[in-house]
């Protein structure tokens, strides 16, 4: 089934909804959600049902004065209807007399008619109002869903992310976030007016002829059966073609993205005939699962009527024989059509309940998440020098200082000067698997570090420690003497400034981007910024400047120039540490020797944290820290380490020594 | 288009002829059944016809009923064939088209979009073929007859009809159409939506490490507001459609009622009959909201047929040559003053009169700054694009005149923006060379530095690798591929910028082995680091558009002064300290 319409339901009962909402090309939204299948709305069972419901509602619940005016409605529009069919025993008792006294046209019928016509119309105006109070509280309530999952995201630790594809909790948000949005919409009212009209349709049924039940009930019974025997078939189908949807569409994503790679090594036949071989099998099972699902429809539509003919049989019979009136036969007949539709239309809410309910069990998953730790009560505060002290103030002033809360209740305030302790760092990603084993050094304030190693030894994982982006496993890491966990996440990451060798842009104008290292920057620093970083040439021979609107992640600018903006966007943030990740590999090394004249400009004054495979790059630091294997081997100048002739000079000599 | 896409039904024809058939039987039986009722009804219950009369008008009934569930079912299963194998066979064509694309092709649809054509597209066509298999047949055929029928049985009633249908049509057309502009926009906001929090995924160290959670919390609130406003509105104007329906057919129901009474009680109508007629005027009413409704879905294929015709009719401008002998593989490469620009680019040159030679066996490096046009130069080797002007000849025969395959089979090529696939490490090797043996496989992942960190890995050759690769980093993955490339044992080897990620020691030793085991081998290297290129045979130097110099490492270190540049900013600290 594809990942649109009523969720694993035959297409064709579609229209059964009352309004078919145009979902206009819901699965064209996002690029991560992933082409239907990958995270696609599977109908997995929910795990805790119960549960699950129960949180579920109280994403509508909050107004709990519509919820039971809702109620009251779906009640009363549900009976109205119900019992406006029953205005039709006396409207066609009254046809039958009219023969023979042409005045109750006037004196009886118009009266009922009018009365039809109230009711009717009641029974209408109030399914209108229910339906769009649901739909209001719907999206409310889904709006709200999904601004407390991004909220909770926001606090999860970057382990998380590592370890799920984007695709993955994109999917959160348009697959799953919207079936429960379908669910609640339409779902609940749905079901409550369904069971309501079952409930009165029968009790209509006793009061106008309790002697032709029997028959009804048989055909009630006829068409459950049907429907759960034939649903269930349908059910294990279409988990079937779910699964094979989702390998045909993850062999089209991978081939479509390794297109390339396909072609460059002529393995169109192979990637063809794979494909066809996926396609096929997702066809032989979606035909079946298809025909099931449809095939629903004709068995309880002409169970139905069978049960009508039936109906009229033995209703025939007892107006010939006992003189049970025609009008009351008539209404029953209405009935007996009416009835079989809640039950079809259950059954068929079965599978939006079901992926609405897994949806929401996997979002409640990530809202169930432990956030990021963050006990830490130091704080970092602008400070003022004067008289010799140092004083907290308001506004920006460059220079600050960590809010230190003694035991007295008083706070001590220690200048931030990013001075950098690690102290027998130990870390691993995956219990069981260090990456650092007991790494220990220091950064002076306004000293130059570099980390040198290869491919995997722990270089990044370093730099991420020092932002503590992960938690480290024993050790401590500290900055300006207090340990890094005592001080407020968010502080200490200000303390901190960035560029990352995959350089991540945001949609918005250049100057929006380089003002994301400081939201309250002029536009005036955001210039010297890029005059900094050297961006500021490239810049002004954009488009529109500094206006030119930066779109998909940057696509629109070349690798070097997105890596100048990162540098620019850490330069307006001008933090006491600066922590440089590769962050000039993709820039060639005439223009990396222009920019390292701006950061030099940058980096005066700062603790800096340099990670580099171009030695180059790392030459002129006050200190190299040369890492394999998650241990610091070698640590000591550019001139030293030569000298050394140890593992830096031979990375750094390369091939020579191979040689 | 429909002529066009038509072809992809042929092989299900007979299905999707017999789908609408039997809908058609059915939908005659069912146009029946209030027939019967009515003459039930009127001539057993209330007339004279008596009990037999009921029985052979129940049995009737009943039969109707089998013979409808027998076609039902029929349609059911011929429909799910046709709308399921149009699918397969369009998607298949689709898949087989999009791999003869060549790399401008690819550029100019982007993956992304490909992958929407092939999915939700194919998807789309195939739940509107469905739809028209069964709703265009039905509700026509239900709304003709039912008119018809209401006509015959009581043409006097039928006025009810010429007031009712045209408000129908008019309100729900209004309402649709208002509605279309606000579809639109909800699906903007859903891609408003959807692009924040992808970005922000993307983007997760930056927006920690600068501390933005609140500034980005923020921006989805904005985004979220507005999808959720967008959201109610449409649906405020879909469910509006019910009720206007509704009361239509309740105020006509009640106006047949009140005019069919006088015509029972002038005797020229019945009352059985007046029931069924009321029955027929609904269908009618339905019938209507129902082609709205499919008319709707049509306009949307319409757009997603036309974006998979783009594809389907995108003739691939890379095709095989025609020469009947190829020369034999020496792994010799020339450009004869080759141009080339990007279709999809600028319009400026990318490469400008380029002309050089590779021999057979050299070992080529090429340089240059940031865009220089390096990974275009070699793109052209294997034919991924075509020269604008100029010729390339791979072992003294234009690349044009190639059969794309044996060209591309005689090139090992690493591509900068390299690709793992989802299988072993084995399975993604074995792409090179599909028929390699364990030895040979064994041999290039030595060659490419892979081996001992495969072997470190939980299964070896035979550890899954996760889409793309993600499990390994990528140092890990670049050996990968070049041993991939290796595997091929190609008389061409080209490296783009793929050891970016592999230390210096690594690939030493990785170039090492290009001399050791790959002698005939013509290897081209395009690198940043002068360690990578120092002992090329020929290095060259592109700047802007053309080459600028040529030589060894020796030779340019006389002579060109960016080479001197780009030296000295890597080695000084050798020299002084050396």
């Amino acid at each position: 089934m594809p990942p649109q319409g009523a969720p694993g339901g035959p297409e064709g009962a579609q229209p059964t909804g009352k309004y078919s909402r145009g979902r206009l090309n819901t699965p064209q939204r996002g690029h991560g959600g992933g082409p239907g299948g990958r995270g696609g709305r599977m109908v997995t069972k929910p795990k805790d049902t119960k549960k699950t419901i129960a949180r579920l509602v109280t994403y509508v619940t909050h107004d709990k004065l519509k919820i039971a005016f809702i109620f009251f409605l779906v009640i009363l529009s549900s009976v109205t209807r119900v019992g406006a069919t029953y205005i039709t025993r006396p409207i066609v008792n009254t046809l039958t007399l009219l023969r023979d006294d042409p005045m109750l046209r006037v004196k009886q019928l118009a009266g009922y008619l009018v009365l039809l016509l109230a009711v009717h119309l009641f029974s209408t105006v109030c399914s209108y109002f229910q339906e769009i109070t649901m739909a209001r509280l719907a999206h409310r309530g889904a709006h709200k869903l999904r601004g407390e999952l991004f909220d909770k995201l926001q606090q999860l630790p970057l382990s998380y992310f590592d370890a799920h594809t984007h695709g993955e909790l994109m999917s959160r948000f348009t697959n799953d976030a919207d079936s429960v949005q379908m669910c609640l919409e339409q779902t609940v009212i749905n079901l409550i007016s369904s069971l309501m009209t079952f409930i009165s349709v029968i009790a209509m049924m006793f009061v106008t002829g309790w002697k032709l039940f029997p028959v009804t009930a048989l055909t009630i019974f006829a068409t459950m059966y049907v429907v759960s025997k034939r649903g269930k078939k349908s059910q294990v189908l279409f988990r079937k073609q779910h699964a094979a949807l989702g390998e045909m569409n993850g062999n089209i994503q991978e081939m479509i993205e390794g297109l390339k790679v396909v072609k460059a090594f002529t393995h169109e036949d192979e990637a063809n005939a794979e494909f066809a071989e996926l396609n096929e099998n997702y066809f032989q099972v979606s035909k079946d699962a298809n025909y099931y699902g449809q095939s629903i429809m004709p068995f309880t539509g002409n169970i139905g009527n069978i049960g009508y003919a039936v109906t009229a049989m033995v209703g025939g019979f007892l107006v010939a024989t006992t003189g049970y009136d025609v009008g009351a036969l008539v209404t029953y007949l209405n009935y007996s059509r009416q009835v079989s539709q809640p039950i079809n239309q259950m059954s068929q809410q079965v599978n939006t309940i079901l992926s609405a309910l897994a949806g929401a069990e996997r979002i409640f998953a990530i809202m169930d998440m432990e956030p990021e730790i963050d006990e830490g009560k130091v704080t970092m505060v602008n400070v003022e020098e004067r008289d010799g002290e140092l004083h907290e103030v308001e506004q920006r002033t460059g220079s600050w200082a960590w809010k230190v809360p003694q035991e007295d209740g008083s706070a001590a305030l220690v200048p931030v000067r990013g001075d950098v302790h690690l102290n027998n760092v130990v870390f691993s990603y995956v219990p069981g698997v260090p990456i650092l084993k007991g790494v220990s050094f220091y950064a002076k304030p306004g000293q130059k570090l570099a980390f040198v190693g290869s491919t995997g030894a722990g270089k990044t994982t370093i730099s991420n420690l020092i932002n503590r982006f992960y938690e480290i496993d024993s050790g401590e890491i500290s900055y300006d003497g207090i340990n890094i966990t005592d001080i407020r996440k968010d502080d200490l990451r200000r303390a901190t400034a960035m560029v990352l060798q995959d350089t991540h842009l945001f949609t918005g104008t250049v100057m929006d981007n380089i003002r994301y290292g400081r939201l309250d920057a002029t536009d005036e620093e955001c210039i010297a910024a890029a005059k900094t970083a050297n961006a500021h040439s490239f810049i002004r021979r954009l488009p529109d400047g500094y206006q030119t609107m930066v779109t998909g992640d940057g696509a629109n600018l070349s690798q070097g120039q997105r890596q100048l903006l990162a540098i620019a966007r850490a330069a307006v943030a001008a933090p006491p540490v600066l922590v440089l990740d590769e962050a000039t590999s993709s820039i060639d090394t005439r223009t990396e020797r222009l920019i390292e004249k701006g950061l030099d400009g940058l980096m005066a004054g700062r603790t800096v944290f340099v990670i580099a495979h171009r030695l180059s790059t790392v030459r002129n630091s006050n200190c190299i820290v040369v890492i394999e294997h998650g241990e610091i081997q070698e640590k000591g100048d550019h001139a030293e380490l030569l000298d050394f002739h140890g593992r830096y000079y031979m990375l750094y000599t390369g091939q020579l020594i191979l040689d | 288009m429909i002529k066009k896409l038509a072809v992809y039904l042929r092989e299900f024809s007979r299905d999707a002829w017999l789908a609408p058939m039997f809908i058609l039987l059915e939908v005659g039986c069912e146009m029946i059944q209030p027939l019967i009722m009515a003459k039930m009804i009127d001539e057993g219950i209330n007339g004279t016809a008596g009990l037999p009369f009921i029985l052979r008008c129940g049995a009737a009934l009943i039969l109707l009923a089998c013979c409808s569930l027998f076609f039902g079912v029929r349609s059911s299963r011929h429909c799910a064939t046709a709308t399921q194998g149009f699918g397969r066979n369009l998607r298949g064509a689709l898949f087989r088209k999009i791999q003869t694309f060549s790399f401008n092709d690819i550029d100019r649809f982007s993956s992304a979009s490909l992958i929407t054509r092939l999915t939700n597209d194919v998807n789309t066509m195939q739940m509107t073929l469905g739809m028209a298999l069964r709703m265009m047949v039905r509700t026509p055929i239900q709304l003709v007859a039912a008119f018809v029928i209401c006509l015959s049985m009581n043409a006097r009633l039928t006025i009810v009809l010429a007031v009712a249908l045209p408000t129908m049509v008019a309100v729900v057309t209004v309402i649709m159409r208002k509605s279309r502009q606000l579809f639109v926009t909800f699906q903007e906001r859903i891609d408003g939506l959807n692009d924040t929090v992808q970005e922000n995924l993307v983007a997760i160290r930056v927006v920690k490490a600068f501390v933005r959670a609140e500034y980005e919390k923020e921006k989805f609130r904005k985004a979220n507001d507005k999808l959720r406003d967008a959201g109610i509105s449409v649906a405020e104007h879909m469910i509006a459609v019910f009720p206007v329906m509704m009361i239509v057919l309740q105020l006509s129901t009640i106006a047949v009622y009140w005019f069919g009474s006088g015509f029972i009680a002038e005797g020229t109508m019945l009352t059985g009959e007046l029931s069924s007629y009321i029955g027929y005027i609904s269908q009618v009413l339905m019938s209507v909201f129902m082609v709205s409704n499919s008319l709707r879905m049509a306009t949307r294929a319409v757009a997603c047929g036309n974006r998979i015709l783009e594809v389907l009719e995108t003739e691939p401008d890379i095709t095989d040559g025609d020469a009947a002998e190829l020369p034999a593989q020496k792994g010799s490469i020339e450009f004869r003053n080759v141009s080339f620009k990007y279709r999809s680019g600028t319009g400026d040159d990318v490469l400008h009169d380029v002309s050089f030679t590779v021999e057979p066996g050299q070992f080529v490096a090429i340089m240059g700054g940031t865009g220089t046009g390096k990974s275009s130069l070699v793109n052209l080797i294997p034919r991924f694009y075509d020269v604008t002007e100029g010729q390339i000849l791979v072992d003294g025969m234009d690349v044009r005149d190639y059969p794309v395959k044996a060209l591309r089979s005689r090139i090992g090529m690493v591509l900068q923006n390299n690709v793992l696939f989802s299988g072993t490490i084995r399975e993604n090797l074995l792409w090179g060379k599909p028929d390699a043996t364990e030895e040979e496989m064994i041999e290039a992942a030595r060659d490419a530095q892979a081996e001992e960190f495969i072997l470190r890995q939980p299964d070896g050759y035979d550890t899954f690798l996760e889409q793309g690769g993600v499990n390994v980093s990528g140092g890990q993955k670049q050996r990968l591929c070049i041993a991939r490339a290796m595997l091929r044992h190609p008389s061409i080897l080209i490296l783009d910028d793929s050891t970016s990620a592999v230390d210096t020691v690594t690939e030493a030793a990785i170039r090492e082995s290009f001399h050791k085991n790959l002698k005939d081998t013509s290897v081209i290297i395009i690198a940043q680091r002068i360690s990578s290129v120092e002992s090329a045979d020929k290095i060259i130097i592109l700047d802007d558009d053309h080459i600028v110099a040529e030589g060894t490492h020796e030779e340019l270190l006389e002579s060109s002064p960016i080479y001197q540049e780009i030296y000295q900013s890597q080695k000084e600290g050798v020299i002084s300290n050396g």
